[in-house]
This record gives structure tokens, C-alpha cells and sequence, in this order.
């Protein structure tokens, strides 16, 4: 890149390299994204668009997410309302397995393939485990639905185990930068949880791995972040924009503005050309209804649908409803064993 | 429990006949938190499609 670069040039040449080769932006390209002015966002969204339907196609993964156990987590990841060292309005709970098949089937019948079990824990331990064991067992006796778990840093044993109760993904969030994850964690580190994402593909489990925008960080560091994500390489990488939560260290945060959020969806498209980029939490107050729709035509090509673990989302059927509008099919199910 | 009866916002856990304003904002995308008879915190479970509320004396909201 020449610093005379005019964004049109930019852009074509972008179109080239990603589109045209399905390679993605390296991180002084995905930081010249992140700084375009307000008149060239309807272009790069245009071309993370066409970029996903090139390398992703036109269908849409529509995922339900779960809490287990929620709250009383030991760590200190400082937007979490589920962190027990905050003041957070958030009570320690578990949910007992009929629930949990309960909800499994209603996110199967909204469209959705994918059910993803999470759990506020630094890792797994054997109660845990045990519960997930016959969590998997009661929902494949029941649901057609792919399951995944979202249970913090595994052991090489506990990754083995998932693996062989047929988890087909595993998400573990980077979450930021890491050259700003000190900013965010103190209680263990990026490398960490880069040990576990290594873990989870060892053991043949998709690797499900993304994190939050609008946690302080700067333009630089939200580039690095996506250029971290994509020589990680995940099958998916959800994308969550700060929701700031009362009583956590964010919680004063500010929510980020639409056309940021909008950016940073193109801009993490054409650095993963080839993702399942899933649309996750503070979507709802980031960009509301028309900047969901901005997103799906923006490279966004996954969806949680209804709420999250703590917080609420749009209605299941906005969200449905929507990809008929856009015309999207929703992705349908094949189980992989 | 409706709000009118309400002594507690749900949002903040403060006295409040009903909601805060900007509690009331929270409340869109977050399930009650504090029991608006009591001002207990509840037990909440949220998921996909549902949420449900518990206070330890006044019982289970859900929505
Ligand atoms: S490890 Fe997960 S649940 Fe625990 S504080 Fe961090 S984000 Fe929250
Ligand atoms: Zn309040
Ligand atoms: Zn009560």
C-alpha cells in the first residue's frame, strides 16, 4: 500500500485480492477499512457482501445459545456481567437438563442447526463435565441439532472427551487484541486461550472463536485483533459489539456508533473471506433493526437467533422473518460425525 | 405481580414504584433482576426463546 492510495483505489485493489483470490486483507489493510470515511461504508459493505456470497454463499447458520451455569465465574473479564468479582445483578444459577432439552428443541424450531451449551467457568470441572455428558445425550435422544460448547480452557483430556461425545465446535472467544487483552483479563492470559482453541482443532472440533468490539480498544488494535483471528483460522468467528453491563468495569463504556459497527463487520469479512461470521451480542443496541439488515447485506452470513446468555435479543422471528426478506435460506442441517 | 404493585425497580433493585427511566431502557433487552415486591436479587435463567425470574419469597415471573 502507497499512503497515496485513494480509497477507490483501495478498494479495487481489495476486490482483487479478496474477492477475486479469496485472500484476506492483512491487518494495515483491515486498519485502512476500520478508517474510511462515512461515504465509502456503503462500498466496503458492498464488497464484504459480494465477498461472502463468492466464498460463503447465500445461506445463513442460525445458532441458539444456552447458559448452563450462569454466573459466579472466577475470572475477571471485565465486560461480563457473569464474573463473580464484580458488583453484577447476575445470580449464580444452573439449569437442570429438561430445561435444557426444553430449549434445545424450541431453537431447533425456529430454523436453527446449530445449539451452543455455555458455561460460566474458567474450565470445566468434573461436575461440569458430567452434566454436559448427559446434557449431549438427552438433546441427541430428542433434538436434531448440532451441539456445541462454549466451557472455557480445556484440558487435553476434557477436548478428547467433547471430541468423542460428538461436539462438532467449540468456542472459545480470544476476545480482543492481544496486545489489549491485559486491559480486559487479568485472571489468565491470550495465550492461554490460545492453547485451548490449538486443543479444540487438535481434537478434530471446529474451532468457534471470536470475541467483542468497542472495549476501549483502538483502530489498530481492532485490526490486529482481525489479523490475529484470521492466522487462527476458525471455522466461525462471532462477533460481538460491547453491551455494557452494570456493575462490570465496562459498564460505563460507550455503546459503539452504527457505522463503526458496520465497518468493523466489513472489515472483518475481507480479512475472513472464508468464516461463518456470526452476528452475536449488542447488535440489538449497536444498530438496531436497519443496521442488522446493513450487516447481513455487509458480510455477516451467521446469526444468534432470540437472546443470549444474560440479556435478551430481537424476537426469533424479526430475525427469521428477515432472511425471508433479504432472501437468505437458512442453512439446514447436516450432522457431522 | 404487576407493575402498578411494584415497590422495587427490577432493573436496579432500588425503591421505586416501578421501572427507573433509564432502568426502563435496560429492561428491553434485559430480563427483571430484582424482585419489585422484595428488592431481592432473583435467580434468572435465560434462554433462547424464554426467560424466568425467581425471588426466594415471592416466587417465578417469566416471560
Ligand atoms: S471467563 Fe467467561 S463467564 Fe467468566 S468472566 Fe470471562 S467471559 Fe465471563
Ligand atoms: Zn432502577
Ligand atoms: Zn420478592
Amino acid at each position: 500500500m502507497t499512503t497515496t492510495e485513494s480509497p477507490a483505489d483501495f478498494l479495487a485493489r481489495a476486490r482483487a485480492q479478496v474477492l477475486d483470490q479469496g485472500v484476506g486483507l492483512n491487518q494495515d489493510d483491515v486498519l485502512r477499512v476500520l478508517q474510511l470515511d462515512d461515504e465509502w461504508v456503503p462500498e466496503v459493505l458492498a464488497l464484504a457482501h459480494d465477498v461472502r456470497m463468492q466464498w460463503c454463499g447465500p445461506t445463513v447458520e442460525v445458532e441458539g445459545i444456552v447458559s448452563l451455569k450462569t454466573g459466579g465465574c472466577p475470572e475477571d473479564c471485565h465486560f461480563c456481567s457473569q464474573s463473580g468479582q464484580f458488583q453484577s445483578p447476575v445470580r449464580a444459577v444452573w439449569l437442570d437438563i429438561p430445561s435444557l432439552v426444553e430449549a434445545a428443541k424450541e431453537t431447533a424450531l425456529t430454523g436453527a442447526t446449530e445449539f451452543c451449551i455455555v458455561a460460566a467457568v474458567r474450565g470445566p470441572d468434573e461436575r461440569l463435565m458430567e452434566q454436559i455428558g448427559k446434557a449431549v445425550e438427552a438433546i441427541n435422544a430428542e433434538v436434531e441439532i448440532n451441539i456445541a460448547c462454549s466451557l472455557g480452557m480445556l484440558t487435553p483430556e476434557q477436548a478428547r472427551q467433547l471430541s468423542d461425545w460428538g461436539i462438532h465446535r467449540y468456542n472459545h472467544n480470544l476476545e480482543t487484541a492481544r496486545s489489549y487483552f491485559t486491559n480486559v483479563v487479568t485472571t489468565h492470559t491470550w495465550d492461554e486461550r490460545w492453547e485451548t482453541l490449538r486443543l479444540v482443532h487438535a481434537e478434530g472440533m471446529e474451532v468457534c472463536c471470536g470475541g467483542i468490539v468497542g472495549l476501549g480498544e483502538s483502530l489498530e488494535q481492532r485490526a490486529e485483533f482481525a489479523a490475529q483471528l484470521a492466522e487462527l483460522n476458525p471455522a466461525e468467528v462471532p462477533l460481538n459489539f460491547l453491551n455494557p453491563r452494570p456493575g462490570t468495569p465496562f459498564g460505563d463504556l460507550p455503546v459503539m456508533e452504527g457505522k463503526d459497527a458496520l465497518r468493523t463487520i466489513a472489515a472483518f469479512r475481507l480479512a475472513l473471506p472464508k468464516t461463518i461470521l456470526r452476528f452475536a451480542g449488542g447488535r440489538e443496541l449497536t444498530l438496531g433493526d436497519l443496521g442488522a439488515q446493513q450487516g447481513m447485506l455487509g458480510g455477516i452470513n451467521a446469526v444468534i437467533v432470540g437472546n443470549y446468555l444474560t440479556t435478551l435479543g430481537r424476537p426469533a422471528a424479526a430475525d427469521i422473518g428477515m432472511l425471508l426478506e433479504l432472501n437468505m435460506p437458512i442453512k439446514s442441517l447436516t450432522k457431522t460425525l | 405481580m404487576s407493575d402498578l404493585m411494584q415497590t422495587f425497580c427490577t432493573q436496579c433493585g432500588e425503591e421505586s414504584a416501578g421501572l427507573h427511566a433509564d432502568c426502563a431502557m435496560q429492561a428491553v433487552l434485559s430480563p427483571p433482576r430484582y424482585c419489585g415486591d422484595c428488592g431481592r436479587r432473583m435467580k434468572v435463567q435465560v434462554t433462547p426463546l424464554h426467560w424466568v425470574a425467581v425471588c426466594s419469597v415471592h416466587g417465578e415471573i417469566t416471560g
